[in-house]
């Protein structure tokens, strides 16, 4: 279809460059800090969240709700950690924050709320919330006459939910160009693989069919990513829709792609330790 | 009722800019109107209450004051997470006006029927819950939803209901009106009653007269919070407190009253009846007043319901 953007290069076995081992080592610092996590997760996500927050989002870490800032909405809550290690990076709380993470007093829960940690726009956790809430604030955006952009990532598990193709209906309908739905599709939810829990492909052909503007790309290729992320709204007449095929686990070569590492309810220091060492391999 | 409400949300948005409105699929003379008198700021946004009620969670982030009509069962029931995560959680100031509170939809069966809403809606931190008893009483209402902090429910009756309230009697979300109290305000009864339950209680109330028995009757409009000063103050001293409430027994107004009771006057609150609609449901279709006579709530079998808690009492 026109306007569509073609997958860029896929390249699953590409390497992970400097900053992004860096981002994954932060990632096990909070997995440390609860002795708990979205391990598979939030590793998926971490060249997607790298990039909106280092390249393609308006905002200030100095003041959260300055009200010209995009508005990033992480819908899939349970990757929380990939967002705070950005938060963290940009200023918006210190880095030894991230140790507190699940802690009794900690800001920084399992799932993501607004209102405790500055720089979050929605609690999330309970799944196929954020896109219904990102029409919302594309609506809200235009009636201001607001050129800020709203961007909401979900997973791939969370589209079973049928809430967030309600709300691809209504986007759709009221042709909002400043929505951006990215997908972190990974392959694997919880039980196992997408494919066998619940088929989503032919996934772009849905998100085309619901009347979104499609791009795909490699979700762990940071110059891909700033490239494609660059250029939305792929139509000035539509929602944006961006499949991001990306890895799950990426980054822990014995997480990767396995269901059981969706997520730890008990991380230990030798696990934390085989955890630095993987991505020291890299 | 629901002409009141609606046309109060077209007042407001011409009054207050953050004003807006989200329909799911009812009432095409409405659709129009909010094009003509809302425009830009009001949406029909099909059957899909899950998202209406996230997108209206989005627009109150964004500041504004989103006003979501729809059916009052579908409202609560089918999106519960969403007004419990997203609205409550967040404390988000969105109006939600469930149509048909009650038994009004009783011809199209249990599948329709809003008679646990505002348990389910009273069970959320932040929710506030209101049911007037007439027209009159929405609009002095609806003046008060713009600014105030939390989510609502605002539950509708039927329509064209005979007006009971008072305008001297004012208005205040969470504040009892006491609508009739016996002279130098002694009662043996104290009636707690919400929505058009108080106008078959107070028709009740003036059965019992004529037995000399003085009822005070108690508008509890707002659910939650609950006016538990009012409540207190006046549960001393009566020889039996009545509930009264176009609702399930479990967890709605009658619940409420007891919560509070037990809460404020350990081991001294009053026999406490609760008439109600009963833990099941409806098995029989008809009209909304039939139903409410099945299930005791015409003012002949409260009046009944009275003498007979009186009796109890006495014996």
């Amino acid at each position: 279809m026109a306007n569509d953007v073609a997958l860029s290069a896929h390249a699953p076995g590409q390497q992970l460059d400097k900053r992004s081992i860096e981002l994954r080592r932060l990632v096990v610092r909070a997995l440390d800090g609860g002795a708990r996590g979205h391990i598979g997760s939030s590793l998926s996500l971490i060249e997607i969240m790298r990039v909106l927050y280092d390249d393609i989002l308006r905002y200030r870490a100095d003041t959260p709700d300055w009200e010209e800032r995009d508005r990033c909405i992480l819908s899939k809550g349970h990757g929380c950690i990939a967002q705070y290690v950005m938060l963290a990076e940009k200023g918006f709380f210190p880095h030894e924050v991230l140790d507190t993470f699940c802690r009794r007093d900690s800001i920084l829960g399992g799932h993501p709320e607004a209102g405790k940690i500055p720089g979050i726009e929605a609690s999330t956790g309970a799944l196929g919330h954020g896109l219904p809430i990102g029409v919302g604030r594309a609506m809200g955006l235009r009636i201001k006459q607001s050129d800020a952009c709203v961007f909401v990532i979900t997973g791939d598990g969370e589209i079973n939910e049928g809430s967030v193709w309600e709300a691809a209906l209504s986007a759709s309908k009221h042709r909002l160009s400043n929505l951006n739905w990215m997908i972190d599709y990974n392959k694997v939810q919880s039980a196992g693989p997408t494919e066998e829990i619940l088929p989503l492909e032919p996934l772009a052909d849905k998100c085309r069919a619901f009347g979104f503007a499609v791009a795909e790309v490699d979700g762990h290729d940071v110059e891909a990513l700033r490239r494609l992320l660059r250029t939305v709204p792929v139509d000035r007449e539509r929602p944006t829709a961006i499949i991001c095929h990306t890895v799950k686990g990426k980054g822990l070569s014995f997480a990767e792609n396995d269901a059981n590492w969706h997520h730890k309810s008990s991380i230990n220091k030798e696990l934390v330790a085989q955890m630095y060492d993987a991505l020291e391999a890299l | 009722m629901r002409p009141a409400c609606v046309n109060k949300v077209f007042e407001l948005a011409k009054r207050d800019p953050r004003v807006t409105y989200i329909g799911s699929d009812l009432d095409p003379p409405i659709t129009k109107r909010m094009k003509d008198e809302m425009p830009g700021r009001a949406w029909m946004e099909g059957v899909s209450e899950q998202h209406i009620v996230g997108m209206s969670a989005g627009l109150a982030m964004e500041g504004f004051i989103p006003y979501v009509h729809t059916i009052a069962t579908f409202i609560t029931r089918r999106c519960y997470e969403q007004v419990a995560v997203d609205l409550c959680l967040h404390n988000l100031p969105v109006r939600l006006i469930g149509n048909g509170g009650g038994l009004v939809y009783a011809p199209l069966g249990p599948t329709h029927l809003a008679i646990e809403d505002i348990a389910i809606m009273r069970a959320l931190p932040n929710m506030t819950v209101v049911s007037v008893c007439d027209a009159d009483e929405m609009k002095r209402f609806m003046d008060q939803t713009l600014d105030w902090p939390g989510p609502i429910y605002i539950r509708l009756a039927k329509g064209y209901d005979p007006i009971v309230s008072r305008a001297e009697l004012g208005f205040t979300i969470g504040k009892a009106i006491v609508m009739r109290e016996a002279a130098g305000g002694k009662s043996r009864v104290l009636m707690v009653t919400t929505g058009v339950a108080t106008t078959r209680a107070l028709e009740a109330a003036d059965a019992l007269e004529a037995d000399g028995i003085e009822c005070t009757i108690m508008h509890m409009h707002t659910v939650k919070p609950l006016d538990t000063a009012a409540l207190i103050e006046h549960a001393r001293d009566c020889d039996l407190i009545v509930t009264v409430e176009e609702h399930t027994i479990v967890g709605g107004l009658g619940s409420a009253v007891i919560d509070a009771l037990v809460d404020a006057m350990p081991g001294t609150i009053p026999p406490v009846k609760r008439l109600g609609i009963p833990d099941a449901f409806a098995k029989n279709y008809g009209s909304q007043d039939q139903l409410m006579e099945i299930y005791g709530l015409q003012p002949p079998e409260i009046a009944q319901a009275v003498r007979d808690g009186l009796r109890r009492r006495a014996a």
